[in-house]
């Protein structure tokens, strides 16, 4: 396991408003485009393979034992 | 100028119709890749029957872009010059998303290569000259208007049913090379699942001559403002002709996309107006990535599209199918004269097959991002194209096609140790470097052969049997190659006193800190599979 599972941020209140702020007024499809773009940009700042497979499997729910949104095909 | 007038065949004429003819090597087809095994099989002296059903070159189309390995198999086969005189060189790709470039990248940014990254020409011009040179060699039996029919497998080979218009024959082979394409009659005859993906999306493929000083790139649009929504490629092609793929999608009907004034349309509307030109040709495909489980089927072997398919992006069609051929033809050739058992023809498929696998995925992938299915991945690419144009770190995820390369055989059995692990493992193609012959500029590759080889740097290895040595000399010496700019050791990654063992196909085989050659000769029996 190399993907912190502890809480890591000062303020979460306040990300989650940023994120909720940030797609205020999209639609559909240019709020998934935003949500790509962060997935992509933090994936880039990230960079350790292992870490982003093992946050992919985990929303995905395919970890062994969490409790993650069941994944559906 | 005026349209390309394709050579016609003689229709083969059998001696005895409705009788039997014997032949050692049978390639059935004369595409791109059974042409190329011809030949190859010929440089080593192999003769083989080759039967193609039609008696002209490929019509249309098809391939344009010849990668660089592709260009340095066909030096090795002795036309690479042919391809390089005709053939539009490009090293640049450019990808616009919307009305605005995104960003472009040189395919070879280091120069030292005798062949460019690319060079593009119609598939038929290739094929015109591998038929003169198959001619020439005088081992190539061209048979013309010659259909199989029937394919009956045997511990020894197997026997072929001809079709002619002067009748029937059954042709008895020893060896049946499959060549005979996406349609693959000897595969079916030997019922071989050929299975995979299919793509929905229709594309449309406008060849149109016309002058047009759009620099030798390759341009690739995502949603442009003259075909919304949807993929174009521009490529230029010899003779004034230039390729347009437009993606279609899913809902468009293939027959009127084929109106000629409605090609126009699209075409004027790209161009713009007031830009003459002539179609060509024209025609609406839709993709399969697919291949079968095994290539090799006793002493039937399969190369090319007949063993495997993919989309166009990337390149990788003929590009594989003549890597096929390369991997194939010295293997055969040299069970055939005695010198391996035949097992060693096991390592074709265990040396083709991943890298058949390597190509469908990167086919697979460039569709996927190219004709996008459902929000999300249409969101994902979307976004990819929108951070690409100011943000480097979006460039990579990019995908019009991951141009081909040749693949590395890494776990194949063929391959020996690796004693001084550096550039170039086991299992790549030998890259190759300018070097002085006899203070002559010259290439690294053309000092090859059609043989095993053990290349050398600052050492002189002692005569062993079956391998012919080729010293590299950091300042000139008589019979050495001078590797006066360094490339030839750094990209094989040579340091003083290390070699390379080195196959038939150019494939480095095994690398060695020091000459001794009791390990080289056991390298060189595990290349042979003894
Ligand atoms: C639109 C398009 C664009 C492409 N672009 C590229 C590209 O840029 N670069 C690239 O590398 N590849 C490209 N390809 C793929 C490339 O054209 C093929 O992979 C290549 O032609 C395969 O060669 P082949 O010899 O295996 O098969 P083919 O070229 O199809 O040859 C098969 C031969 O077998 C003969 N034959 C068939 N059945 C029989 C029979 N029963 N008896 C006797 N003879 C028979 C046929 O007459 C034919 O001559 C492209 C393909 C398409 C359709």
């Amino acid at each position: 396991m190399k993907l912190r599972r502890d809480p890591n941020l000062s303020d979460p209140d306040a990300l989650y408003a940023a994120l909720m702020e940030a797609h205020r007024g999209l639609d559909e499809a240019a709020s998934r485009r935003l949500d790509a773009k962060l997935v992509l940009l933090l994936a880039n700042h990230i960079g350790d393979e292992a870490v982003l497979k093992e946050a992919l499997d985990l929303a995905r729910g395919t970890v062994p034992g969490q409790d993650a949104a069941p994944a559906t095909d | 100028m005026s349209a390309w007038v394709p050579p016609r065949y003689a229709h083969h004429v059998p001696p005895r119709p409705g009788g039997v003819e014997q032949a050692r090597v049978a390639i059935v087809g004369g595409g791109l890749v059974g042409l190329t095994a011809a030949l190859d099989l010929a440089r080593r002296g192999i003769a083989s029957v080759l039967l193609d059903e039609d008696d002209t070159l490929s019509t249309g189309s098809r391939a344009i872009c010849f990668s660089q390995r592709t260009l340095e198999i066909m030096g090795r086969l002795g036309i690479g010059q042919r391809f390089l005189d005709k053939g539009i060189t490009w090293n640049r790709g450019r990808v616009f998303f919307r009305d605005r470039e995104a960003y472009s990248f040189d395919l070879l940014p280091e120069s030292g290569h005798e062949y460019p990254a690319f060079v593009n020409l119609q598939q038929y011009y290739a094929e015109q000259w591998l038929i003169e040179a198959c001619e020439a060699s005088g081992l190539v039996d061209l048979r013309w208007g010659s259909r199989v029919t029937g394919v009956v497998p045997r511990a020894d080979g197997a026997a072929l049913e001809v079709e002619t218009r002067s009748g029937p024959y059954r042709l008895d082979a020893e060896w049946v090379l499959a060549c005979d394409g996406v349609h693959s009659k000897v595969r079916r005859a030997l019922d071989l699942p050929f299975t995979g993906q299919v793509f929905d999306d229709r594309f449309l493929i406008a060849d149109v001559r016309m002058q047009a000083d759009f620099p030798s790139e390759r341009w690739f649009w995502f949603d442009p403002p003259f075909h919304p929504g949807q993929s174009v490629l521009l490529h230029k092609q010899p003779d004034d002709l230039w390729r347009i793929d437009f993606q279609l999608g899913r809902d468009a009907d293939p027959e009127a996309e084929r109106e000629p004034e409605r090609v126009r349309a699209r075409v004027a509307a790209m161009l713009g107006e007031g830009v003459a030109f002539d179609l060509d040709w024209v025609s609406v495909y839709t993709f399969r990535c697919r291949r079968l489980e095994r290539f090799r089927h006793g002493r039937v072997l399969f190369l090319g599209d007949a063993a495997h398919q993919v989309s166009p992006f990337g390149a990788r069609g003929g590009n594989g199918g003549v890597q096929d051929a390369d991997n194939l033809c010295w293997k055969l050739a040299i069970v055939l004269q005695g010198e391996a058992p035949e097992r060693l023809l096991d390592s074709y498929d265990a040396e083709r097959i991943p890298a058949a696998d390597e190509n469908i995925r990167h086919s697979s992938r460039a569709t996927d991002f190219i004709t996008p299915k459902g929000s999300a991945c249409r969101a994902y690419r979307d976004a990819v194209l929108e951070l690409a144009r100011d943000l480097p770190l979006a460039r990579p995820f990019v995908n019009s096609g991951r141009l081909s390369q040749p693949a590395v055989l890494r776990d194949s059995p063929l391959n020996g140790p690796d004693e001084a692990p550096r550039a170039a493992p086991p299992g790549t193609a030998c890259p190759d470097a300018p070097i002085l012959r006899d203070g002559q500029p010259d290439w690294l590759l053309r000092q090859f052969g059609q043989g095993f080889l053990l290349l050398a740097r600052e050492a002189h290895p002692v005569k062993m049997e079956g391998l012919r040595t080729v010293e590299l000399r950091d300042s000139p010496r008589p019979g050495a190659l001078h590797d006066h700019s360094g490339l030839a050791a750094a990209r094989l990654g040579l340091a003083p006193g290390e070699c390379a063992l080195v196959r038939p196909d150019q494939h480095i085989a095994a690398r060695f800190a020091t000459t001794a050659p009791d390990p080289i000769l056991a390298a060189l029996r595990r290349a042979r599979s003894l």
